[in-house]
This record gives structure tokens, C-alpha cells and sequence, in this order.
């Protein structure tokens, strides 16, 4: 038997690496993509707060100046006149605001929608399940933006209250289909069969058990919603159908087209707010990506892992033995160099001396 | 088949609740047709109320239920009523004259996009991490570009700066639609902006799913069998892979397929191209009620038709729906 070397006895600990703050690593460890949308979100949010307050006009000042109509841009309107002489792009950070300002009470109040009914339809079950996942699936198929273009123009122009209640009227159903899948799958585990024998009330299993298993998919659900409000909105005032006289980033396009910027070549009056919409579309849409990768590790970017001695394998390739693994052959001249007098380099090169792959593949 | 059969109990209930709406909206709100006209043309003598209303077939007297079973009827007959802002015409052959345009051009696209992006889908989950999924991000901005913006876009370039393309209309000026070279060619080449904006802002969509569900398809023990039997690459992906992971796809092609006839509205106000979609807007503006429902049930019905379609189509294509039924 052979016998253990005695345990040191009052020997100092290296000290603890400082661990980083929690929060710091988990944006870490987000991927890249949803990195990019939320900076560029983030950046669009902060023109909206700001924004109005710097901009050098007001939006709907019209400057009777014959010079300023429709001006290229120059150092006092940077990004040029309307045909009226306003400032175009005191109108876009105006118009940013407004447009995100509505797209996110469209997403709130048709978030609020989709869980309330998604739950309610999964968690009461029976004939209530019956008749709220008819109702989601009619209003599903009931073309949105042309019953959107009828109930807008049968309605007096009130504003914005209304065009924001008939988005969110019409934007909850696919998130109430997803979430009620989802609360279907969850209510049968075993921590709600125990909330529920230990008395709690339906209520609260809801809003404490289930609701918060829920938040990633409430979140991207919402993230989905203010995409389409966004979307909609904009076309909806783009035709004109909606109220004329505020500046959202729809009206500015809706001015330029019917007071044909496009055959006077005034770009700096169409493409600006257009720019902001496809911008602030694909922070979105980047923002939704990566939370679907943070939830699906097969859909992340595969570039590491994939790339296998310079060589991409497919994905239902064998899986790759020593000779394939272990040398990196992508790497700076400089990596390289270090690399070689590590042991692995060595394990490796031997490996690759026994396999002998063709010729090609490590020169890559 | 009882799938089916539940599948035509829905889409029976949703049609109602669409003919429902659409009797009952234009009711709720404010104002109705009759007094559109009336303040349009402040000449009228209040006489004239009645008459106006028998010409439109609104109010023609009645409790609303009976109103709303002779509507019901009308429907069925496919008798709309007549046009207020352009009087003499019928609703139904304004429908007509306008519903061929957006089949053609917009049925192509979305056709098209949904092709391309299917494949391109396949080979980008298939090739996951390889070139083309580098180009994602740039397609996401594509897909996040509103599409009218990008039409706009198109012609001021294509249109305004170089006079290649037309700036808009159906045909050219000055022909007459019919079936010889000179209309069709021009017909042909008016819709080619229009279609090509439509099927780059949609062709992200569709391969953005696709991809999607390929690389979660392509972990699944089958595919890996398939491989193991040593089947050529091209067989796995198509026969293998791709087959099952299109099902979802068919199910967004669905639905695709059916707001072909109302999607691409705004386009066609941009091109003011001669389809529904500007049909819809100007009836809207011009408080045309009779036209404006029309359009509104015959472009939730192509939805509904276009969806019963592609469930009988997935039937067909995925055996688990009918074993599931079946047990």
C-alpha cells in the first residue's frame, strides 16, 4: 500500500481571481449578433429621447424662403429642405420618436394580449381552450394590413390613439398561438402539479410558476410585435392613412412621395427616414436572432467550430479524430511559431505524420 | 378524414366571421355611404337621400338581421352591389378588371422568392458556418427594409436618374390591354421593378427559416443514418433533410400564397400599378363602402383558399398529420 504524501498543513492559498460582475459576462457571453442589435437599438432609443430636443427647427416650421425649397443638404439643414422649406432632418428625430414611441405601446399592449390569452387558452383548457384558439386562428388568417387599411378609413382620423388600438388589435394572435404552446407543455411538469396540491390559487401558479418560465419567449414574442408595428405603421401612414398632420418617419415618406421628391431627385427628403425604418428593422430583427441562438445553441454562428484544420466539416460528418483536431491551421505566422514549441504541436504533428492526409489538406 | 374536416369546420367559421365583420363595420362607425355622396356633392337635395340609398342597396329598410341574411345572400351571389365613386360600374367587375394584375405579378414573386429562399435556406443550414450564411446579416437588413421604401429606392435610380424602367402604370400609355406582342411585352416589362423589389425583401424571410429549421434537421438521427449508408450528399440534403424540414416552410407558403392578393397593396401604390391594392386605397379614400368590402372579403377568402390548399397539400406530404388523426 502505498502511502499518500502528507497533506501540507498551513500553506497560503493563492489568492482568488476576482471573479467579473455577473452582468458583465453574461453580455459576454451574448452572441454577436444580438450584441449588434441591441447597440444599434440602443442608439435609435437614445435619438428618440434626445433627439427632439436637438434638433436645430421645428419640424413643421416652413421656411417661405423660395431658396430652401427642396435644398440639397448644406451646413445649416444638414440633411436638406423639404419642398416647403422644412427642415428634413429636425423631422426624421421627430419622426424617430414618434415611430418607436408607437411601435413599443403597440408591442406592449399587444404583448399583454398574446400572454393573457395564450395562458388563459393553455391553463383553463377545455371548452375555453377551444374557444380562444379559434378565436387566435381567425384573427391569424384575417388579412392584417388590408383590415387594418378598411377600420383606419372608416374611422374618423382621431390620431394616434386609434392607430395604435387597432395595431394592437390585430398584432396578437401569433404570439398568443406560440405562448399557448408553450404553457400547454409546461403545466403538466411536476412544479405546477405541486403549486397546485399545495393550494395555490390559479392566479398564481400563473403569474409565479408559469409567466416567469415564460420570459424569453414573452420577450422575443414582444421583439416580433414592435417589428410589425413598426412595419405596418409606417406603410399604413405612407398611404396616407393615418393622421397627416404629425411628423413620423411614415408621413415624412408619405409628403415626399405625393409631393414628388422621387421625379425632383430629392433624395435627402425620401431616403433618410426610410434608412432609419430598415435600420431600426434590423436591429430588431439582429436582436431576435440572437435570442433565438442563445435559446437554440445549433443555430450559433458556426465559424469556430465548424472550421476544422481549415477544413469545414459538414455537420453530419464522422466526428473528427486526432489528426483532424489538433492542428490549427488558420492561425498567425506568430501564433504558429509559439505554438510549436508546445506540447500539443508536437502530439499533433506526430499524429499527422501516423495518419498521413493527403497533401492538400494541411497546406490550407 | 376528420384532420380536413376540422381543418373546413374552421375555415367555414372563419369566412363567417369576415363576412360578419364586414357587414357590421362599415354600421358601427360614423357616417355611412350615402352621406359620403352627400357631402361630397353639397347640391343634392335631402330628396335625394333615398334615392341614393336604393342605388347603393344600403338601408333598403328592414330590422338589421334582415338586412344582414339578404347580405348574406348577396354574398353568395357574388353580388356586391355598385360602386359610389365610380357610379355606374359594378363592384364585381371593377374586381374583375384589377384582381388579374396583382395574381400575375405578385403570384410570381412571392412564387419565386419562396423557391430561391427555400434553397438558398437548404444550402446555407447545410453548409452551416460556411459563405453563405456570412451574407446574413445584410439579407436581415434586406428583409428589414420596408418594401415600398426599397421601390421608391429603385425608382429614383432605375427610373428617375437612368431612364431604364418605367416609372410606374401597368403599361405603357396609349395601348390597349389585349393579347398581342406590343401590350404583352409592355405589361412584362412594367412589372419587372415590381417584382424584383418583392422578391429581394422577401427571399431573406423565407431563407432565414429555412436555415433555421435545416440545421435543427439536420442533428437528427435519420440524417446521420442516411449519411452512414453512405447515400450521396445531394440525396441526403433533398430526400432527407430538406423534405422534412420544408413542412414548416409550406405552412409560411400558406399563408404567403394568400396574402398575395392583399401583400403587396402598398407596392402598387408606389408603381401605381393597376392592381387591388390601389383599388383598395382609392375606395377607401373616396368612402366607396360597397367596393371597399368587396375588396376586403375577396382578399380574406384568397387567404382562406390558399391556406385550405396547403393543408390538403400537407396531408398529402406528411404522413404523421394522418397517423396522428388516425390513432
Amino acid at each position: 500500500m502505498a502511502t499518500a504524501p502528507p497533506l501540507p498543513i498551513n500553506v497560503e492559498l493563492p489568492a482568488l481571481e476576482e471573479t467579473p460582475p455577473r452582468q458583465l459576462g453574461r453580455w459576454r457571453r451574448l452572441p454577436l449578433k444580438a450584441k449588434a442589435g441591441v447597440v444599434l437599438l440602443g442608439f435609435f432609443v437614445l435619438v428618440a429621447i434626445i433627439g427632439p430636443l436637438v434638433a436645430p427647427y421645428d419640424p413643421g416650421f416652413q421656411n417661405p424662403s423660395p431658396a430652401l425649397s427642396m435644398a440639397a443638404p448644406s451646413a445649416a439643414h444638414l440633411l436638406g429642405t423639404t419642398q416647403s422649406g422644412q427642415d428634413v432632418l429636425s423631422q426624421l428625430l421627430s419622426g424617430i420618436r414618434l415611430t418607436l414611441e408607437l411601435a413599443l405601446l403597440v408591442g406592449v399592449i399587444a404583448g399583454a394580449l398574446s400572454v393573457i390569452v395564450g395562458v388563459a387558452s393553455a391553463f383553463l383548457g377545455g371548452v375555453w381552450d377551444e374557444l380562444l384558439s379559434l378565436l387566435t386562428n381567425v384573427f391569424l388568417v384575417i388579412p392584417a394590413l388590408p383590415l387594418l387599411i378598411v377600420l383606419l378609413g372608416y374611422l374618423p382620423h382621431t390620431g394616434q390613439t386609434a392607430t395604435i388600438l387597432v395595431l394592437a388589435l390585430l398584432g396578437w394572435p401569433w404570439g398568443a398561438r406560440v405562448i399557448r404552446a408553450q404553457t400547454l407543455s409546461i403545466r403538466n411538469r411536476d412544479f405546477i402539479a405541486a403549486s397546485r396540491e399545495s393550494g395555490e390559487r390559479g392566479w398564481r401558479i400563473i403569474a409565479f410558476e408559469i409567466v416567469p418560465n415564460e420570459v424569453s419567449l414573452i420577450a422575443a414574442n414582444f421583439v416580433n410585435t414592435v417589428l410589425y408595428a413598426i412595419g405596418a405603421s409606417v406603410a399604413l401612414a405612407f398611404i396616407g392613412v393615418t393622421n397627416l398632420s404629425s411628423w413620423s418617419l411614415g408621413t415624412m415618406l408619405y409628403w415626399a412621395q405625393s409631393q414628388q421628391a422621387l421625379q425632383f431627385g430629392a433624395w435627402w427628403w425620401f431616403v433618410p427616414p426610410g434608412l432609419a425604418v430598415a435600420l431600426m428593422g434590423t436591429s430588431l430583427v439582429l436582436l431576435n436572432t440572437g435570442i433565438d441562438e442563445l435559446g437554440n445553441p445549433r443555430l450559433r454562428d458556426a465559424n469556430q467550430r465548424a472550421r476544422i484544420n481549415g477544413r469545414r466539416l459538414l455537420p453530419t460528418d464522422p466526428t473528427p479524430v486526432l489528426s483532424a483536431t489538433l492542428p490549427a491551421g488558420r492561425q498567425s505566422p506568430v501564433m504558429a511559431f509559439m505554438r510549436s514549441f508546445s506540447r500539443s504541436a508536437y502530439v499533433s504533428d506526430r499524429a499527422q505524420r501516423l495518419s498521413a492526409p493527403k497533401p492538400s489538406e494541411g497546406q490550407r | 378524414m376528420p384532420f380536413i374536416l376540422r381543418r373546413l369546420g374552421f375555415y367555414v367559421v372563419a369566412a363567417w366571421v369576415a363576412l360578419t365583420v364586414n357587414f357590421f363595420l362599415p354600421r358601427w362607425v360614423p357616417g355611412n355611404a350615402v352621406e359620403a355622396i352627400m357631402s361630397k356633392f353639397p347640391s343634392l337635395q335631402p330628396a335625394a337621400y333615398h334615392a341614393l340609398e336604393a342605388m347603393l342597396g344600403v338601408g333598403n329598410g328592414g330590422s338589421i338581421w334582415h338586412q344582414y341574411g339578404s347580405y348574406l345572400v348577396d354574398v353568395l351571389h357574388l353580388n356586391f352591389g355598385i360602386s359610389s365613386s365610380e357610379y355606374p360600374a359594378h363592384v364585381s367587375t371593377l374586381l374583375a378588371q384589377t384582381i388579374p394584375w396583382t395574381l400575375v405579378l405578385v403570384g410570381t414573386a412571392t412564387v419565386i422568392a419562396f423557391f430561391l429562399g427555400t434553397l438558398l435556406g437548404i444550402l446555407a443550414g447545410w453548409r452551416h458556418g460556411g459563405w453563405l450564411e456570412r451574407l446574413l446579416p445584410g439579407l436581415m437588413f434586406l428583409q428589414a427594409i420596408p418594401y415600398f421604401f426599397l421601390a421608391l429606392l429603385l425608382l429614383y435610380l432605375l427610373a428617375v436618374n437612368v431612364h431604364i424602367f418605367p416609372m410606374g402604370q401597368g403599361y405603357a400609355g396609349g395601348l390597349i390591354p389585349g393579347w398581342n406582342w406590343s401590350f404583352i411585352s409592355s405589361a412584362f416589362f412594367h412589372s419587372l421593378l415590381p417584382a424584383f423589389t418583392i422578391v429581394i425583401t422577401s427571399v431573406a424571410g423565407w431563407m432565414l427559416q429555412m436555415r433555421n429549421v435545416m440545421i435543427t434537421t439536420i442533428g437528427e438521427d435519420y440524417v446521420l443514418a442516411a449519411q452512414a449508408k453512405g447515400l450521396r450528399n445531394r440525396r441526403v440534403i433533398f430526400s432527407y433533410a430538406a423534405r422534412n424540414a420544408l413542412l414548416p416552410q409550406l405552412q409560411g407558403f400558406g399563408l404567403a400564397l394568400g396574402f398575395v392578393v392583399s401583400g403587396a397593396i402598398v407596392m402598387e401604390i408606389v408603381f401605381s400599378y393597376p392592381g387591388i391594392g390601389l383599388l383598395l386605397l382609392n375606395s377607401v379614400t373616396s368612402d366607396d363602402y360597397p367596393l371597399t368590402q368587396a375588396i376586403f372579403l375577396v382578399i380574406t377568402f384568397a387567404v382562406l383558399i390558399a391556406n385550405l390548399i396547403v393543408d390538403l397539400v400537407i396531408v398529402a406530404v406528411d404522413p404523421r398529420v394522418r397517423t396522428r388523426e388516425a390513432a
